[in-house]
């Protein structure tokens, strides 16, 4: 079971800050995904990519987590050498996060 | 109760314009809202100003205007847009051509100040987000943009404007300006605000509400894509917002899409920054009341920052990249031949490169992580990317990229290369009394 099977997601940027939302397609899953989807397991699903701690807020009314976190420096859209510069793509790498037996 | 009808008419600079003309014929709206100006857009607009008095606005401006005045004209729709960009009065001579043209009589306000310039360059010391100062940016800064607040384009619409062109104003501002308008919303009723700028902030990005950006062939299914409609927001007077758009127009308005777009760009949703208010979008719940009709309640707000964030764009150097691809059997192995023989080809060249990224596009290109294995591609293409001091260095990058056809490993095809100088944005704040802004109105009899 990855996270994709249970939620869907969409990335944003700010400056050198991106977020990633993960949005429990069924709401009954929501309190689950918070306790095993926290902010210590993105940052090592995100080694690599995440430069510094991955921050998480937890909104239980939209059963949404939005993780926050900087890229490598000067990695903002307008300047960055990445074929993704927005970061948009980062979506998809949190929805293939493999989730524990329930 | 009073309710508002603004529709969002594009939500990019580039954006697709039939969905715009099938709000102004069919959502009948108060108003039709165009946010086209990306975080570098204004930058860009600033450079072509610079070079031609006349420019300096955004070029979709004219076309966009054309398909959508006529019926917005026929049902009174007000036009909101910040296409201004860096010459807002240039771009309002243009809606004054164009409503002539058309024989349409128009009150167009132009709203300018949002240019701090002279300020940022008179406080050398100011910080920027990403750890430097203002004065380390100085030869290299073109323009410098403060996102202002809905209080101009208020001014306007009490004017009688019946189009609204403005630079660099907050993206929820746009549309939260005709309901403080309409409503008369106090400027310190934080709940409301925050209401009205979860309405914008949910517009914004046009089709990105309506079905855009969500299909995933695995679960999400969004039915006429090439169709897609652009979302219009019933807003009371209360402060209650419902998502929708026309009936008939591609994609949906479900509580997924509306839940996808209330995150789109946010950090802490508890405290999203305007001009106008901190609005707290952390006990917001959605509701789908009927097909593709969503209900969006809960938001509320805290009083306004006493700052206000500025956009600096400035120049940045070069980039230039080359690409070319490899297939069959071993292909993954020649990319990263190609790649070890164009890094040392640069080295041997003396072409100084300040930062390079190579990737092997079908692999790595998106997260890295090259020592993660992974299934074989069939193909993959070769990027290299470098950033250079100079333009004729960021041509060598592609050059030896392309030099592969000849002298690299077998079967590289489809070679392309690029150069560019880099127009790169930064940001800091300046106290509000630095922005003056300042409303002036043209009429079309």
């Amino acid at each position: 079971v990855i996270l994709g099977d249970l939620a869907h997601s969409r990335a944003g940027d700010k400056g050198t800050i991106v977020n990633v939302s993960v949005i429990a397609f069924d709401p009954n899953d929501y309190a689950w995904l918070e306790s095993v989807v926290t902010a210590a397991r993105m940052q090592q699903h995100l080694d690599g990519i995440a430069d510094g701690d991955v921050v998480r807020y937890t909104l239980p009314s939209v059963a949404a987590l939005n993780f926050v976190f900087a890229r490598k420096p000067g990695q903002s859209v307008t300047r960055t050498l990445e074929l993704d510069a927005h970061g948009k793509t980062l979506s998809s790498i949190v929805l293939a996060m493999p989730l524990p037996e329930r | 109760m009073n309710t508002l009808r603004i529709g969002c008419g594009a939500g990019y600079a580039g954006d697709r314009i039939e969905p715009a003309v099938e709000l102004a014929r069919e959502g009948g709206l108060d108003y039709l809202v165009f946010e086209c100006l990306a975080e570098r857009t204004i930058a860009m607009a600033q450079l072509a100003h610079l070079r031609d008095n006349a420019a300096g606005y955004d070029v979709m401006l004219g076309d966009r205007l054309r398909a959508v005045l006529p019926a917005a004209v026929e049902r009174g729709t007000g036009v909101i847009t910040n296409m201004g960009a860096a010459n807002p009065q240039a771009a309002t001579d243009e809606v004054i051509r164009i409503a002539r043209d058309l024989g349409l009589a128009r009150r167009v306000a132009t709203v300018t100040g949002d240019n701090v310039m002279s300020y940022v360059k008179a406080h050398p010391t100011l910080a920027t987000d990403d750890g430097r100062t203002v004065g380390e940016l100085s030869e290299r800064l073109v323009s410098a943009n403060a996102y202002i607040g809905a209080a101009a384009i208020v001014e306007a619409l009490s004017g009688g404007a019946h189009v609204v062109i403005t630079g660099r104003v907050a993206d929820p501002a746009l549309f939260l300006a005709p309901l403080i308008h309409r409503f008369g919303w106090s400027e310190d009723d934080w709940s409301l605000l925050g209401a009205g700028t979860l309405a914008g902030h949910l517009l914004e990005c046009a089709g990105q509400v309506t079905g855009g950006y969500f299909a995933d062939t695995r679960r999400k299914h969004v039915e006429d894509l090439a169709r897609l409609g652009f979302p219009l927001a019933e807003v009371r007077e209360d402060g209650h917002v419902v998502i929708t758009k026309v009936a008939g127009s591609g994609g949906r308005v479900t509580a997924a899409t509306c839940k996808e777009q209330l995150l789109y760009e946010i950090q802490d949703p508890a405290d999203y920054r305007t001009p106008d208010v901190v609005a707290d979008f952390s006990r917001v719940s959605v509701e789908e009341i009927g097909s593709d009709r969503v209900a969006v309640r809960g938001a509320s707000g805290h009083p306004r920052p006493d700052q206000l964030k500025v956009s600096l764009g400035y120049m940045d150097g070069f980039i230039g990249e080359g690409q070319i691809s490899y297939a069959g059997p071993g292909a993954v192995a020649r990319g990263r031949l190609a790649i070890d023989i164009v890094r040392e080809r640069l080295t041997l060249a003396g072409v100084p490169t300040h930062e390079l990224q190579a990737d092997l596009i079908g692999v790595d290109s998106l997260f890295g992580r090259a020592d993660v294995h992974r299934p074989e591609p069939f193909e993959v293409r070769v990027r290299v990317a470098a950033r250079t001091a100079t333009l004729a260095d960021a041509r060598r990058v592609g050059n030896e990229v392309e030099t592969l056809y000849t002298n690299g490993p077998a079967g590289g095809g489809g070679a392309t290369k690029s150069a560019r100088e880099v127009l790169a944005i930064a940001s800091t704040f300046v106290p509000r009394h630095a922005v003056t802004t300042a409303v002036t109105f043209e009429d079309v009899a």
